[in-house]
């Protein structure tokens, strides 16, 4: 299975092995991985599953659609390497995937 | 103080089919909501995106879903307290009575929660100095627009709200309109105008950039704003309107005394109510095992939780299930002959 890391902005660090068709997103829901809300569920709607992707890792994810980057205007301190976790779905191409989230989601 | 048969909270899907199930028991109901209009995350979040997996509705939008269901419940009449945020809840013998932030006061044998996620709130400004500014001189909402005439505004977001505010504060105030990347998203004639509007000086657009600081003592003097290439500018202002959109804060539900499990309360999976007797939750906001967050099953849990909602509110009755197709008694509660 995958393995996802996760980061906290205070550098602690969880490696998660993620099923394969999950979303970054549900494998943190799953293992209580704080710092990720998803208040909506998955549904692009909120914009509470924001992390920062390892810069190495960006060019490697399928570009964000437009309409996720309308959310990620809303999210909490945006970057230039911000994601929705939600729309991050979880293959072997992902196996060592780094993503840090944000000091809060709102 | 007001009596019903059962108090509300959210206006949703799942609330608004709770004054189905209870009107045609014969049941009255009121319903809260801190949103302005009904319909919950289907109006504020995706008023406009389809959703496929309601039975026999193969698609319709979150706007189309609230409004057959406002026509699905007309026949009761119900009275409906928006913009209004239920603050507290307390025991009153077999009674449980409710409190928003507007003063209002109800009374009812039963509760059924259908918040969501809870209340949708604005997003504010991460900056530690925008909570002393806030309602004076940084705003989340333009209720009075008249206070805003020959201001240097600035405004920050991307989406509709921002844009339009721009242009209409344009005509007596000075803006900047600042966004962290250089597209806007926004009606495309909006963004025309408002292109018009800064080859003509009246709107300064700030792109891609985000805010640093708010400075000042009394009064906000300047911000502070950092643009993508490292530059730091500091703008003169006045007034300061974020447009950040909406986010659902649980709020004031975890202090109920109900059983909370992370954001979401525990009901049985019987007749969904919880730890508490006569408080009931349905929809994204209750949690058992099994639970799917799809309206389709918050619709089957208000349905459930009526059922136990009547035998409260009407102890000395016994309770008959029956059918809309047939019954006679629910039809004309529907207002059919």
């Amino acid at each position: 299975m995958p393995k996802i890391i996760y980061n906290d902005n205070q550098g602690n660090s969880k490696t998660i092995e993620v099923e394969n068709g999950l979303s970054v997103m549900e494998g943190a829901i799953q293992n209580d991985i704080p710092g990720i809300d998803a208040d909506c569920g998955g549904s692009m709607a909120c914009a509470t599953c924001h992390v920062y992707v390892e810069e190495k890792w960006l060019n490697k994810l399928p570009k964000a659609k437009e309409a996720e980057v309308d959310m990620i205007d809303m999210a909490y301190e945006p970057k230039k390497n911000s994601r929705l976790s939600c729309q991050l779905i979880v293959s072997e191409e992902l196996d060592g995937l780094i993503v840090t989230t944000p000091s809060k989601q709102s | 103080m007001k009596k019903t048969d059962t108090i509300i909270i959210g206006a949703g899907p799942v609330g608004l089919f709770a004054v189905h199930q209870l009107g045609i028991k014969g049941l009255k109901s009121i319903v809260i909501d801190n949103l302005d209009k009904a319909g919950g995350q289907c109006i504020e979040l995706y008023p406009d995106k389809p959703i496929y997996d309601i039975p026999a509705v193969p698609e319709c939008t979150g706007e189309e879903l609230t409004n057959k269901l406002l026509e699905q419940i007309k026949p009761f009449k119900t009275e409906f307290f928006l913009n209004e945020r239920v603050e507290e809840v307390k025991q009153d013998g077999e009674n449980w009575i409710v409190k928003t932030n507007n003063n209002n006061e109800f009374s009812a044998p039963n509760i059924i929660v259908a918040g969501g996620v809870g209340s949708f709130e604005p997003r504010k400004l991460a900056v530690k100095e925008s909570e002393k500014f806030e309602d004076k001189f940084l705003f989340y909402a333009v209720k009075d627009k008249e206070q805003f005439k020959n201001k240097n505004i600035s405004i920050f977001g991307g989406g509709d709200s921002a844009l339009d505010w721009a242009l209409e504060l344009s005509k007596y105030s000075k803006i900047n309109l600042i966004h962290r990347r250089d597209e806007f998203r926004g009606a495309p004639h909006t963004l025309s105008e408002i292109k018009k509007l800064e080859k003509e000086g009246k709107i300064f657009i700030k792109t891609p950039c985000q805010l640093v600081s708010i400075e000042g003592k009394d009064k906000i003097d300047t911000i502070t704003i950092k643009f993508d290439n490292g530059k730091i500018e500091q703008i003169k202002t006045d007034v300061v309107l974020s447009f950040f959109g909406l986010i659902m804060k649980l709020g004031p539900i975890a202090e109920w005394g109900l059983n909370m499990n992370k954001k979401t309360i525990e009901v049985n999976s019987k007749n969904f109510e919880t730890n508490k007797k006569g408080i009931f939750a349905a929809g994204d906001i209750c949690s058992y095992p099994g639970k799917l967050k799809l309206i389709l099953s918050g619709f089957h849990e208000v349905a459930l939780a009526a059922v136990e909602c009547f035998k409260r509110a009407r102890p000395n009755e016994k309770y008959r299930f029956e059918f809309t197709t047939s019954s006679k008694t629910i039809q004309s509660r529907l207002g059919k002959k």
